[in-house]
């Protein structure tokens, strides 16, 4: 599904990236953990296409992307969502939403028929709105939303686009536990329906969601591999997991 | 929709009213109102539709008025032809512009666009063919067979007519889906980037749009004075049709129109009707109408930051 070949980014003398090799395959959850400046942000812009690597290659369903800007790669069916919360405050949910939509259907170049007739657009827009746990919520605008409200719209967003492989960068920052345990189950319901790169802290979610995790280290993967294995793993244990995975 | 109906009957009446009066000044007044109008609201379609602030726009005005006068001067007395080359002159200016201010962000955006501006004012400015900087004199107005633009009620209809199809259109685009994308990217360009939006590519298309439609007003702006001079271009021009926007409201319709009408009619009232008591206090106040205008803007941006629009419309735009 995705595949990043010897992937790498520095920013001065820090390599954020340091030739990261990775696979994502399709219907999976696939969880990146690593400790803070591990390049997890950074292995997330690569991807999505904010930035660009100075090297190294990102193939999704077997096709050479790292040339598409943002947009392009959206359409090519990779979607991302943001860290730190990042909506259109002024629109409603729905409309939010329908916005995702409408960049993937169709020509949004049109300046003369009115977006409030366009019927499919809004459905499908509730029809997210459903899926993400909004469906109540659909006539508030965002900037009303709750943390975790706006958190599941995030993700929204990104499902809306009609994106084959979503990725997620910390959806549970910032989150008390019940929101955490809602955004678990948003997620495995994701499972099957589209690919998930999954960006976390949360090693409960991690550890309860992903299919496989793969370890950051200093802009390295040290590790990839089923959970079991991954908490197994000498060298992880010692880099970063050590006392949280024994605990 | 009806009181913007009832407006425009208002406003098909009112020369037929001024000139019952023997007010006729006011129709060549109404008119000039009417096409700082289309230029501020032009501006405020970048402004406060797209998010982008400029500070050259008079270049798309000045280029309007340019080509119309210029090639008025060369024998081209049609407006039918003058105008729509005045149009995709300044489209075109607004294209190569946009294309490279639209690559930077922020305070480098506003100082690009100046920059842009007063090289087009410089550049207009050594034009001696065309009169330099004292400008350029048409004997008369340009001609738009079947109307006769000579005449001020005639002219003024031009001008009504014009600014009426612009705000409708505005009115339109910013429901459908270019402006509901447009309003995205102001509102968080990362996101909109994010979820399949080409950025750069909506932002110069709602740059060039709003220039042609300034290069619009410029040539009515030559037509209607009989005159254009390097002033036109000046960044105080940009200056003021910001101030226009910020007066009447930002990212609303009707913001560059009341913005213009209440501007202009405060330096026409100012200079030309002066208060007793004040000029005697400060013999040479009317020609300092730009401080009663400031205090004005001041006033607004404090007690109305969406301008004088916001306060006529509550509740406000959700």
């Amino acid at each position: 599904m995705l595949e990043l070949k010897a992937l790498r980014k520095s920013f001065g003398a820090l390599a954020a990236a340091d030739g990261v090799t990775l696979e994502v395959r399709p219907g999976e959850v696939h969880a990146l953990i690593g400790p803070n400046g591990a390049g997890k942000t950074t292995l997330v812009g690569l991807v999505a296409g904010t930035l660009a690597p100075e090297s190294g290659e990102v193939l999704f369903e077997g096709r050479d992307i790292t040339a598409l800007s943002a947009h392009e790669r959206v359409h090519a069916g990779l979607a991302r969502s943001y860290q730190v919360t990042s909506v259109f405050p002024e629109f409603t949910v729905e409309e939010n939403l329908a916005l995702a939509v409408q960049a993937r259907t169709g020509s949004s170049f049109s300046f003369w028929r009115p977006v409030a007739a366009e019927q499919a657009l809004f459905a499908q827009a509730r029809a997210v709105a459903t899926q993400v746990g909004l469906g109540e919520r659909a006539g508030l605008p965002a900037r009303a939303l709750s943390h975790g409200e706006r958190r599941a719209l995030e993700v929204g967003l990104g499902l809306a686009t009609g994106a084959r492989l979503l990725l997620l960068d910390e959806p549970m920052a910032g989150m008390g536990p019940e929101d955490s345990r809602r955004m678990v189950e948003l997620i495995a319901a994701l499972r099957g329906r589209v690919t998930v790169l999954l960006v976390e802290h949360d090693m409960d979610a991690v550890f309860r969601l992903a299919d496989h995790i793969s370890v950051l280290v200093a802009g390295r993967v040290i590790a990839t591999g089923a959970p079991d294995e991954i908490r197994a793993n000498p060298q992880v244990r010692s880099a970063y997991l050590g006392e949280e995975l024994a605990a | 929709m009806k009181k913007a109906l009832a407006l425009l009957v208002a406003f098909v009446l009112l020369p037929l009213a001024l000139r019952a009066l023997e007010q006729d000044f006011y129709i060549s007044f109404a008119s000039r109102v009417m096409i700082y109008a289309l230029a501020a609201t032009s501006l405020n379609f970048v402004l406060g539709y797209g998010g982008m602030i400029s500070f050259g726009h008079a270049a798309f005005v000045g280029t309007g008025a340019y080509a119309a006068a210029i090639l008025f001067a060369e024998g081209v007395a049609s407006a039918w032809l003058a105008w729509p080359a005045a149009i995709v002159l300044a489209a075109l200016a607004a294209a190569l512009i946009g294309a490279v201010s639209l690559r930077t962000r922020g305070v480098y955006f506003i100082m690009i666009t100046l920059a842009f501006a007063q090289m087009m004012f410089y550049l207009v400015n050594s034009l001696k063919m065309y009169g330099g900087d004292e400008g350029l004199t048409a004997v008369r107005r340009p001609e738009a067979w079947p109307l006769d633009l000579g005449d001020e009620v005639a002219f003024y209809y031009v001008a009504l007519a014009l600014l009426a199809v612009l705000l409708f259109a505005l009115h339109r685009v910013s429901r459908a889906r270019f402006g509901r994308a447009l309003d995205a990217i102001r509102q968080n360009e990362a996101r909109a980037e994010a979820i399949g939006f080409p950025v750069y590519r909506y932002r110069l298309a709602c740059f060039v749009i709003a220039g042609a439609v300034a290069g619009l007003a410029g040539a009515l702006l030559a037509a209607h004075g009989k005159y254009v001079n390097p002033g036109v271009l000046h960044w105080t021009q940009s200056g003021t049709l910001l101030i226009m926007v910020i007066l009447g409201g930002v990212g609303s319709l009707w913001g560059g129109a009341l913005g213009a009408a209440v501007l202009l009619s405060l330096e026409h009232f100012i200079a030309d009707y002066p208060v007793p008591w004040l000029a005697a206090l400060a013999p040479n106040y009317t020609q300092h109408a730009a401080l009663a205008v400031g205090a004005v803007l001041l006033a607004v941006v404090l007690l109305a930051p969406r301008g004088i629009a916001g306060l006529l419309a509550r509740p406000p735009r959700a």
